[in-house]
């Protein structure tokens, strides 16, 4: 009974829709002050009931409601939802950086934490070297701590030779190395971290892949966020799967991930264009719908194997804006494993693209196993992101006539299919 | 399990460190446990501040000593020499340059405090730490300004061939006192400003109200007896007459200061709970 470090019960955060704006001004509320009695009465009078805050229900949101769960002493557990899911909110109420609206938690052992670090949170003006230490304190290490792992820090994050450059010089990539560089020496005796993954290039994200397993080998327990079924499985024996701020179930990591691939499955036919919030907000290109289309051009809701396949994707793009050197890069995964990447650039890049249209992908013979997929859309205009969906299309491939038995190989014997032939030459 | 494994077991659960999270409640008070846990970070915080303060200027740390001295000598040529203003039979510049040095602290600091939370939205919507430091370490930096500017001072008493006098000693505790007093009201405004930016637009012509209204340019004597005691509720009134008696040994302000003493520890106090009461919301809506 005494190893349970995190014990949560009847989690909930609510959000007024109000509050989400930047900010108001006081003449707003002075204005609200003045009106909400008036509404109250009103309200009263129509017999209508009145919430006690004066404001309607329906400007409320729960970004988290009737969150129980525990974790026990050195457990390495994921949380795994879609966008908008309450992940971050969840760890956002247990790391105290916002409060709960109701229930209540209770953490035993020094907490770290690495929220979005991806933005890097030390101060252009100083040097790498000032902003180790000022982003250690943030993060709440003993300067001698700090101290002690310098060496070790710096040659983490790989800017050793700008380390006495401010860091307004540093690019964005190295800014992000050096945060997470300082956060991933943390010694907290538990760990609650968002998303980490999702920054710089691959070798480095392999390197922090590598830390996390570090970290959670060496007995310490962590709660791990993530859209990367991949890393999740690789570190999470137990995992949590949220739905619109809710648990929809918890368990061992293979079951959950796979709930959460079919569950997004049904969810990924929703159009595009009601899923606008989870593309990039500063997205130049919107994807404003995906399907999969047969040779025929008819509209597939199941893929099978070696069926000739085109994944057809209308964009917008933002404003009058002409994109030049476009790339697309759809990444197919299955159980969060990148399986295939369909990349313009292996071929030719789009030389220009404006205003609205389609792409469309040719796949002949389908080569993917049955199964569960999740795939990836992303794009760039001249080496700069201009919109991802992350894992933002589910589908299910089925049984089909890749090969002319129609017969498939066993799941554990493959991962894709290739085309062969067997030639028997008799001596 | 043995009677010996459970001591130890017991012992264990009181070191490790427990945080229990819910709804916030009501008026809590300050947590200064947690900040002086903290203290490294108030630390760090500070030396951001007083190293940020003058990067890319031209003329650096020399700021702290143009600002006042350049605001003394007009207001010495304006009320000093052209209005004659009374000033208690200290030379004029002295004696509102000794006004002028908790003056630019305390407006420093407030205006400072009040952006404390502000200008580091993000570092607050990712990370924990008693926000109260925030606004504590904005107090602290200008205190560096305050150094630089009491060393002109002191050429001053030289010049005007005033003497070092024992009442000196009493400047630790008014020097703490401005500082309490800033960060009463600078609680006040950061809190408020993480929600309604109109902070930002209201605070530069408050303070410049400010400074009229405490007596910078002329004495706190120009009111007599009763009056002083409701001038006193300008807690700047009790800490700039302090500074002149500490200083220039002018008359003892004992009932201006007694007023302000006790504006100030309401000030601070109730700053302190509200913004205890706004901190569980910043990151919502900073």
């Amino acid at each position: 009974m005494n190893d349970i470090v995190i014990h949560v019960e009847n989690l909930g955060k609510r959000y007024r829709v109000g509050q989400l704006e930047p900010y108001k001004t006081l003449r707003d509320t002075l204005v609200n002050a003045v009106v909400a009695p008036v509404h109250a009465v009103t309200s009263v009078l129509h017999g209508r009931p009145s919430t006690t805050d004066g404001s309607r229900s329906d400007n409320t949101i729960w970004a988290l409601k009737d969150v129980s769960f525990e974790v026990r002493q050195g457990e390495v557990v994921g949380v795994i939802g879609r966008n908008g899911a309450g992940k971050t909110t969840l760890l956002k109420v247990l790391t105290r950086i916002t409060t709960p609206t109701e229930g209540y938690a209770e953490i035993r052992g020094r907490v770290g934490a690495l929220l979005e670090v991806s933005a890097g949170f030390g101060h252009p003006e100083f040097t790498g070297r000032e902003n180790i230490y000022l982003m250690g304190a943030v993060l709440g290490m003993k300067r001698a701590e700090t101290d002690r792992k310098f060496a070790e820090i710096v040659d983490f994050s790989g800017v050793k030779t700008y380390l006495d450059t401010p860091m307004k010089r540093y690019s964005a990539g190295m800014r992000m190395r050096l945060t997470f560089s300082v956060a991933a020496h943390l010694e907290p005796e538990i760990l609650l971290v968002d998303e980490v993954l999702a920054v710089g290039d691959a070798a480095f994200q392999q390197k922090c892949l590598g830390r996390m397993g570090e970290v959670a080998q060496g007995g310490r327990t962590v709660l791990f966020v993530s859209h990367d079924m991949g890393a999740i499985q690789n570190l999470c024996e137990r995992c949590i799967l949220l739905e619109d701020g809710r648990i929809r179930n918890i368990g061992r990591t293979r079951d959950i991930v796979n709930e959460y691939l079919t569950t997004s499955l049904a969810i990924s036919n929703v159009p595009l264009a009601e899923r606008r919030n989870e593309q990039r907000r500063d997205a130049t290109l919107i994807y404003t719908s995906i399907e999969f289309q047969n040779s025929r051009g008819q509209k597939l809701s199941n893929l099978s194997s070696g069926e000739d396949t085109s994944i057809v994707l209308d964009y917008l793009c933002k404003d009058t804006q002409k994109l030049e050197d476009v790339k697309i890069l759809y990444t197919i995964k299955r159980m969060g494993e990148n399986i295939v990447a369909l990349d313009t650039e292996l071929s030719k890049n789009f030389e220009e693209i404006q205003g609205k249209g389609r792409i469309i992908c040719n796949i002949p013979r389908l080569p993917l196993m049955p199964g569960y997929y999740s795939l990836d859309i992303r794009s760039y205009s001249k080496r700069i992101i201009t919109n991802h969906l992350y894992d933002g299309v589910a589908f299910y491939v089925k049984e089909g006539p890749f090969f002319d038995s129609g017969l498939m190989p066993p799941d554990s014997e493959a991962r894709t299919l290739v085309d062969h032939s067997w030639v028997l030459e008799e001596g | 399990m043995t009677e010996r494994d459970n001591v130890k077991q017991g012992t264990d659960a009181i070191l490790v460190p427990t945080i229990t999270i819910r709804p916030p409640r009501g008026w809590v008070p300050i947590n200064f446990g947690e900040v002086w846990a903290y203290r490294e970070l108030l630390y760090f915080f500070t030396w951001r501040d007083i190293k940020l303060r003058y990067k890319q200027t031209l003329l650096g740390a020399a700021w702290a000593v143009i600002r006042p001295v350049l605001m003394m000598v007009v207001f010495s040529v304006i009320f000093g020499n052209l209005m004659k203003v009374p000033s208690e039979g200290v030379p004029y510049p002295l004696f509102n340059y000794a006004a002028l040095l908790p003056w630019t602290l305390f407006a420093e600091g407030i205006t400072r405090c009040s952006n404390s939370l502000v200008e580091d939205a993000t570092l607050i919507q990712r990370v924990y730490f008693p926000r109260l430091v925030k606004p504590m370490a904005s107090i602290l930096a200008p205190v560096v300004d305050f150094a630089i500017a009491f060393v002109i001072f002191i050429g001053m008493l030289f010049y005007f061939g005033y003497p070092l006098i024992i009442t000196m000693l009493w400047l630790p505790v008014f020097l703490l006192l401005t500082m309490v007093t800033a960060l009463g009201v600078g609680l006040w405004m950061s809190a408020i400003n993480a929600q309604y930016r109109d902070v930002r637009y209201a605070l530069p012509f408050v303070v410049q109200l400010w400074l009229f209204v405490s007596p910078v340019v002329y004495s706190s004597n120009l009111l007599s007896g009763p009056l002083q005691v409701v001038y006193g509720l300008n807690p700047m009134a009790g800490v700039i007459e302090g500074f002149r008696w500490a200083l220039l040994g002018t008359d003892p302000p004992t009932s201006l200061m007694t007023v302000s003493v006790i504006i100030v520890v309401v000030l601070l106090i109730s700053g302190a709970y509200y913004f205890r009461r706004m901190e569980k919301i910043f990151a919502d809506v900073i």
